[in-house]
């Protein structure tokens, strides 16, 4: 079953840009100690570290032919329950959408797994990388969490957390009577604050023309960038 | 190997406060790679501006918001200092969810608690989060930011992951139903029978990051001056049709279950 994959996450929208002391906008580069000049993407090498400044280097081409087919497939090993999975494994959400003339399949394993309360789990790849992620069914759309692999997880005795004390029935009843009168039945999600009070900020100065700088040159910044969403929205929508 | 913990906070519930210890949870395992020039040297990173390539001292960088294409506006280190949350130790439980309530999405980073002087009150949110299946729904300031997160109950233990804000987030339930035809009660009754056969528990030890290994392996014959050589591995893409599709994926699926109950 082909699909095309979307993040389901974004970035906060309060990103700052290094300028320089007159507004300019800045890049950054990579250079040499040594010969003290900036290094272009062909002069710069990826190198593992084996011994004390001694690397191996391990080009692209070497890191392609590791990575496993690049097909979009997703191969569905098990089906388990969606509630099932600790939240410790969550790492990012994709949103899949059915590819190639797919839409009955997507849609048919999205209802299977609503209707029973089941996640897939699976395992593609992704830019040259074999993730194990878990297949929601949301709202008729499927979402995969990319997973961390078990050792990557740490666990109770890797932390040595102290062992467990059997805490008095009492307490226990007394917390359990804060946390049921306290319930609310859905989860509201944070606003980003900080990101809120900086764009507050940033129209007070520039009411105030306070601050403010142009940069002249012609390099815009925000040129070409693509409207994921909408390409989301017409991607589920099959055109 | 004991782990030391990152930060030290008080769980604030009613009245009750429960000091306790945040450990990371996870450690990312990706192999490292530095940035070399081609004289296998390490190299720096330095800002220079975009116009004219020439270097800026760390000194004189200054942060903007871009508030229309190249127009900024600067933000001093007192304008940034100024919208950070004051410094707490409080961890701050507001109200509590049923656990199926917040979507996988939101997940970010979790920790572990450590009891830090008052078990007896630890081991009990613990096990009354377990018996009323909710997570508490917590707010604190760790390292100059505010965080959201849930406080789970997971094996006896207290976990607190951080979560996503409202921006962070895409929701499923504000996007487009994928188009095609709705598949049909027949198709739908073979494809849940599907998932039926596939059932299971979720086993993290049966997965291993096998590219990373691969990888590791790669380096150290490479290290030992014999780089095996690689074959490029073909995608490959096979289209059947989706009825043919679910009943072969069925009689495979009984047939390895056959076979492993013999």
């Amino acid at each position: 079953m082909p699909v095309n994959l979307f993040p389901a996450n974004r970035a906060s929208r309060a990103p700052l840009r290094l300028l320089g002391p007159d507004g300019e906008p800045l890049a950054r580069k990579y250079y040499s100690e040594t010969t003290e000049k900036d290094l272009d993407a062909d002069e710069i090498v990826r190198g593992f570290e084996v011994d004390k400044d001694k690397y191996v280097v391990v080009t692209d081409e070497e890191l392609e032919r590791l990575a496993p087919d690049k097909t979009r497939d997703i191969d569905l090993t098990k089906f388990v329950r969606a509630d099932s999975i600790p939240p410790l494994y969550f790492e990012r959400g994709y949103f899949l959408t059915p590819d190639g003339g797919s839409e009955k399949a997507y849609k048919l394993l999205a209802e299977a797994m609503a209707k029973d309360g089941q996640a897939g789990i699976a395992t593609f790849v992704m830019r040259g990388k074999e993730h194990l992620v878990a297949i929601f069914s949301d709202h008729g759309i499927l979402r995969a969490e990319t997973m961390r692999f078990p050792d990557e997880v740490r666990s109770v005795k890797d932390i040595e957390l102290p062992e467990r004390k059997k805490p008095t029935p009492a307490t226990v009843k007394k917390f359990a009577a804060i946390v049921r009168k306290k319930t609310k039945k859905k989860f509201t999600p944070a606003q980003d604050e900080e990101a809120a009070a900086l764009l507050k900020l940033v129209k007070k100065k520039r009411t105030r023309r306070s601050n403010v700088v142009q940069d002249t040159g012609e390099k815009q910044t925000k040129d070409n960038v693509v409207d994921l969403m909408q390409v989301l929205k017409r991607s589920l929508a099959g055109r | 190997m004991a782990a030391r913990s990152i930060w030290k906070g008080v769980i604030k519930l009613g009245a009750s406060k429960i000091p306790v210890k945040l450990y990371a949870a996870v450690s990312d395992r990706n192999v490292r790679f530095h940035i070399l020039d081609k004289r296998h040297e390490r190299i720096k990173q330095h800002m220079v501006k975009l116009e004219d390539g020439q270097e800026v001292a760390n000194d004189e960088i200054r942060k903007g918001y871009e508030v229309e294409p190249g127009t900024f506006v600067i933000l001093t280190e007192e304008d940034l200092e100024s919208i950070k949350p004051k410094p707490s130790r409080e961890i701050e439980i507001g109200e509590f969810v049923p656990t199926d309530q917040i979507t996988q999405q939101y997940y970010e980073r979790p920790y572990y608690l450590a009891p830090d002087g008052d078990e007896k009150n630890y081991f009990a949110l613990a096990e009354a989060l377990a018996g009323t299946e909710r997570e508490g729904i917590a707010q604190w300031v760790m390292r100059n930011k505010a965080y959201q997160g849930a406080l789970r109950s997971q094996d006896g233990y207290l976990i607190l992951a951080t979560l996503r804000n409202a921006e962070e987030v895409i929701s499923a339930a504000g996007l487009p139903k994928p188009g095609g035809r709705e598949p049909s009660q027949k198709e739908l009754g073979m494809a849940r029978h599907l998932v039926s056969l596939l059932a299971d528990e979720f086993r993290p030890a049966d997965y291993r990051d096998e590219y990373r290994e691969r990888v590791l392996k790669f380096i150290e014959s490479k290290a030992k001056g014999h780089a095996p050589r690689l074959k490029l591995v073909k995608a490959k893409r096979k289209t059947t049709a989706l009825d043919s599709a679910l009943t072969k994926s069925i009689a495979a699926v009984k047939k390895s279950k056959e076979k492993s109950a013999a």
